[in-house]
């Protein structure tokens, strides 16, 4: 078909003014409701301004029972195992009291806590160190305060590794899926590529679909199995009635490395012979 | 001028074959580590930077220490210097050439290294770093090459070189400052985390960077018919002695506060480094090295009389050189990962293929080196007697 210079300034014309008209319509849907978000949430996610954990070392009982939560993290995100630490990679996993509190110690402490392992994972600071060291913006503190990774943009420079000081992240110094068997392979989640760094997310995906983390679900599990209270608790820090809360007001707690202004989110409840 | 990189002797093309093969060898080994990643390297979760790194930070300072003969010349009006600043910058080129290719052998996914500038996030060091290494390789590029252009033609350069000039001052601070501060902002890692870090990565680029730059004019001198001159290089080793003194004393200044305050923490790191901790002392001897020759190059410089011996100055610019490679190239960032944030211990050591990939990056910093020297000195040759202010 041929097109003479009438008939195409005719269409042109038309389309600028569609075009316009489009934009101007699109000005205002993102003026009024849905700013900046093209995607539509999830009615029944879970939100909050400031997502936090509290972690009651006491109420574990069994090596059996830290299995099982770092085993239902591990799986759903495709952490792979290796087998040795060296090019480890963990994003939940536990420690004695003194390597998870190295500036508390306190030698004349009781066996009941000495021995007692430590769930660990990333503390998502409030101000997080290793936000302010990327050079990519690959990792990222989200609205809801978690601190989270982009692991496509991620360049694998490791200054974040550097800078967290609670050795909350690691590198895949070898490709993962080399080290996941497929059918253990959970395809609702991705895996990663080699020279990324990766770590605890405080299971948003999970979050979005109105779930929470999956450790803490396992927790819930335990302890209904056990008839006990659960061992970990997750909720708003800015909710003054939400869950961690009550916890931190009836409970005295600590956090890791407090003195560094990093301010975790994750807070331990140590108990000892008399709570447990 | 290129050309004149190209018409050599046959010692010149073995020189240059020998080190087109260990950068060669470096690069098949890159090869190997880009398909398998950097897990074959000894870096591991806990000692996340390594030989890349150290050797990347190390060679920052060389780069910085053009400067040292910068201000002289063109501060100072310290004629004695115009045949050799060319070399200083020449230099500086090569060592930037080699800290930007160890910055990039160290990233995990190297073909995404662009994103630095496709997402610039001012609020990361590093994003800096990347902007002031880049700006002094071509302000050097830049300036020798207008520089020493200018004297083959027997005119003075360009006006627009000068600002230039000045501006590789500040410059060349800078560089190690913001390298420094990569180190000295992270909380937690007590052994970096200190104020006098910058000033004493500066101090002991002052003293290494001109110690090299001492024993690569002597080589000059003896292999071609350019001669750097007596004086200019008697006058280098004065500043390599002072700032030699002054990375002494910085150092020494650490040790108190860690030591005297008795902060574990702050100790931890040292006593790894000098005594062994925990029963881990992989560095110990190395450390110890780089202590001895410290102590022996500052004995030879201070003694006036024996600086003045060339054959001294050169033998004490080596023991320099190594001591502070050993102890800025491998101690400094190492020693920062250990103890960890656990208060546990991960040792490191680098594996083969990772020490040949870092032998190729030096190899192609010395090639790029050596080209450069063979037309400065093939430049100088040329107009000997001819002198052209800058």
């Amino acid at each position: 078909m041929s097109m003479d210079r009438r008939q195409f300034l005719k269409i042109a014309g038309i389309s600028t003014v569609l075009g316009l008209g489009g934009a101007s319509v699109m000005r205002g849907v993102r003026g009024s409701e849905a700013e900046a978000s093209h995607v539509m949430t999830n009615e029944k996610a879970l939100t909050a301004k400031r997502w936090a954990m509290v972690i009651d070392v006491s109420k574990f009982r069994t090596e059996e029972e830290y299995k099982r939560l770092i085993k239902a993290c591990h799986s759903i995100h495709n952490v792979p195992d290796f087998g040795e630490p060296k090019d480890a990679i963990k994003w939940i996993w536990t420690d004695t009291y003194e390597h998870t509190f190295p500036t508390q110690p306190n030698e004349y402490m009781g066996e009941s806590v000495k021995e007692k392992p430590f769930v660990l994972l990333c503390n998502h600071c409030a101000n997080p160190p290793c936000v302010r060291v990327c050079p990519t913006k690959a990792t990222f503190k989200r609205k809801d305060g978690i601190v989270m990774m982009d692991q496509h943009r991620c360049i694998g420079c490791r200054f974040c590794m550097a800078a967290c000081p609670f050795g909350a992240r690691s590198f895949n110094y070898k490709d993962p899926r080399l080290a996941l068997k497929p059918e253990d392979e959970n395809k609702e989640y991705p895996t990663r590529t080699i020279g990324v760094v990766e770590k605890c997310t405080f299971c948003t995906e999970r979050l979005s679909k109105g779930l929470i983390p999956a450790c803490v679900e396992a927790a819930r599990e335990i302890a209904k199995e056990t008839g006990t209270e659960p061992g970990m608790y997750f909720g708003d820090l800015d909710e003054p009635g939400s869950e961690v809360r009550k916890v931190l007001s009836a409970c005295y707690t600590i956090r890791r490395k407090p003195e560094l202004g990093t301010e975790p989110s994750v807070f331990y409840v140590i108990g000892g012979e008399k709570n447990a | 001028m290129l050309e004149k990189a190209l018409n050599g002797s046959r010692r010149y093309w073995t020189w240059v074959f020998f080190l087109l093969a260990l950068v060669g060898v470096g690069f098949v080994n890159y090869l190997y580590q880009f398909k398998n990643g950097l897990g074959i390297t000894g870096m591991s979760r806990d000692v996340s930077w390594g030989l890349y790194i150290g050797q990347f930070t190390f060679l920052v300072g060389v780069a910085a220490s053009a400067v040292m003969l910068v201000i002289p010349y063109y501060l100072h009006d310290f004629k004695k210097f115009s045949k050799i600043v060319i070399l200083g910058e020449f230099l500086a080129v090569a060592a930037v050439t080699m800290c930007i290719s160890f910055i990039f052998v160290d990233l995990g996914q190297p073909m995404r290294v662009l994103n630095v500038i496709f997402h610039p996030t001012p609020n990361s060091i590093l994003f800096w770093d990347m902007i002031v290494l880049n700006g002094y390789l071509f302000l050097n590029i830049i300036i020798g090459w207008m520089t020493l252009s200018a004297d083959r033609k027997g005119v003075k350069p360009p006006h627009w070189v000068r600002p230039l000039i000045y501006l590789s001052i500040p410059w060349a601070f800078s560089i190690h400052t913001v390298t420094a501060f990569l180190y000295a902002g992270l909380p937690g890692r007590h052994f970096w985390l200190s104020a006098i870090m910058a000033a004493r990565f500066l101090a002991s680029a002052f003293a290494g960077g001109p110690a090299l730059l001492i024993i690569l004019a002597l080589i000059v001198r003896r292999l071609t018919k350019f001669d750097p001159g007596k004086e200019p290089i008697q006058a280098v080793g004065k500043i390599v002695t002072y700032a030699m003194i002054a990375n002494v004393f910085f150092l020494g200044l650490e040790f108190f506060t860690a030591f005297y305050s008795q902060i574990p923490g702050h100790m931890d790191s040292f006593k790894y480094l000098y005594t062994g901790f925990e029963g881990h002392d992989r560095l110990v001897p190395l450390m110890w090295t780089s202590s001895v020759l410290a102590v022996v190059s500052l004995i030879l410089l201070i003694i006036p009389s024996w600086r003045k011996s060339e054959s001294i100055l050169a033998t004490a610019c080596v023991a320099l050189f190594i001591s502070l490679w050993i102890d800025k190239g491998f101690g400094l960032v190492i020693g920062g990962f250990i103890p960890n944030p656990f208060d546990t211990i991960t040792e490191y050591w680098p594996t083969l293929r990772e020490s040949l990939i870092a032998t190729g990056v030096w190899a192609l910093g010395f090639l790029v080196l050596t080209l450069l020297y063979k037309i400065a000195v093939t430049v100088r040759e040329e107009t000997s007697g001819i002198e052209i202010e800058h």
